[in-house]
């Protein structure tokens, strides 16, 4: 295996995250700055997608332990899912199967083919999670990959404006939809605000990752 | 370290190898979690034997979504015919989950304003 895809990876990624920790901003984001940036090296050198995949695929396979390991911000949180209960369970179940229901048909009405439905069907999820779902359905895992990362990007960027324009003033109610939302990023952008908020998100991304793929593969085929 | 590492890959083992034999649509990564969290709830396997690990993954886990994204290189053509399909259903599902999720909460919790508790 050639190590030149994980090295321009590494590299790509210390330049952006740099950049980040210098300016902090939704539009600095260092996974979508260094997605585009890998793709349009491949482009000017004509190298194969494949030929970068194939030797990076050492941390495409660390995806799996990544979303195991999830498991344990989720116990430490366990006293918190106890608290809020009722608030998170309902949060959830509503908030993520909205998240699938009004990608789907959203994507159908516009005209969207059913690779497009079912890659985007998943955008809400933990990008780690929602890659292994689309696997599973049968949608693009690239093109979920992408759109999972604008999604949190959407809500690193409008989320609190969002909420606050509608009047929510809820803190659990907050951290729930930013969290079912626009998981790690719209996470990473309410802890800013509000460590309580930000506590709740951080579950509401971990659960609805597991809500979302006990459920999609059941979901999507009523609605193919 | 090793006892760690040893755990985490060893739920995604038991995860992969109960995906694939049960033919399960739940991915293998997922069930390792729910695994590891129950072995953790029931004592099975200590918090401070894995802690560290994982939250090193946990932590540096966006490196790993890069390759997959860049995949979409080989779906520009796709992307291109169902522009307004893909970013209009994105944008709007984005705006309709986060604001349904938000107001669903406030009401079962009463329009308890700021408090917490």
């Amino acid at each position: 295996m050639s190590p030149f895809g994980i090295t321009l990876t590494l590299v790509v990624f210390c330049i952006f995250s740099e950049l980040h920790n210098r300016k902090r901003a939704f539009y600095t984001n260092p996974v979508f700055l260094s997605i585009l940036t890998i793709a349009l090296i491949l482009k000017a050198g004509r190298i194969s997608y494949d030929y970068y995949m194939d030797s990076a695929r050492i941390l495409i396979f660390l995806l799996g332990p990544a979303v195991v390991s999830l498991a344990i911000p989720v116990y430490k949180g366990r006293n918190m899912i106890k608290a809020y209960a009722k608030e998170i369970t309902i949060g959830i179940v509503a908030g993520g199967t909205i998240a699938i229901l009004s990608a789907f048909y959203m994507a159908k009405l516009l005209g969207g083919s059913e690779e497009v439905l079912l890659s985007i069907a998943p955008k809400s999820v933990t990008t780690a999670i929602a890659i292994g779902i689309s696997e599973k359905i049968g949608g693009l895992p690239a093109l979920t990959a992408v759109l999972v990362i604008l999604t949190g990007i959407l809500g690193n960027a409008l989320g609190v404006e969002l909420l606050n324009l509608v009047r929510v003033k809820d803190r659990i109610a907050r951290g729930l939809a930013m969290g079912v939302t626009s998981h790690g990023l719209g996470t990473a952008r309410i802890i800013l605000d509000d460590e309580l908020a930000g506590a709740v998100s951080g579950l509401a991304m971990a659960l609805n990752g597991v809500f979302t793929s006990l459920l999609l593969p059941y979901l999507i085929e009523l609605l193919k | 370290m090793y006892r760690g590492l040893a755990i985490i890959f060893g739920f995604f083992l038991m995860g992969e190898w109960l995906s694939e034999t049960l033919s399960l649509s739940i991915p293998g990564s997922v069930l390792g979690m729910l695994l590891l969290l129950g072995a953790l709830l029931s004592g099975v396997i200590k918090l401070e034997w894995v802690e560290n690990e994982a939250e090193i993954f946990v932590r540096n886990m966006s490196v790993l979504f890069i390759p997959p994204g860049v995949g979409i290189v080989t779906y520009l053509g796709l992307i291109k015919s169902q522009v307004v399909p893909i970013f209009g259903a994105l944008l709007i599902s984005f705006i309709v989950t986060l604001l349904a999720t938000a107001k669903t909460v406030e009401l079962i919790r009463g329009r308890k304003g700021g408090d917490a508790g």
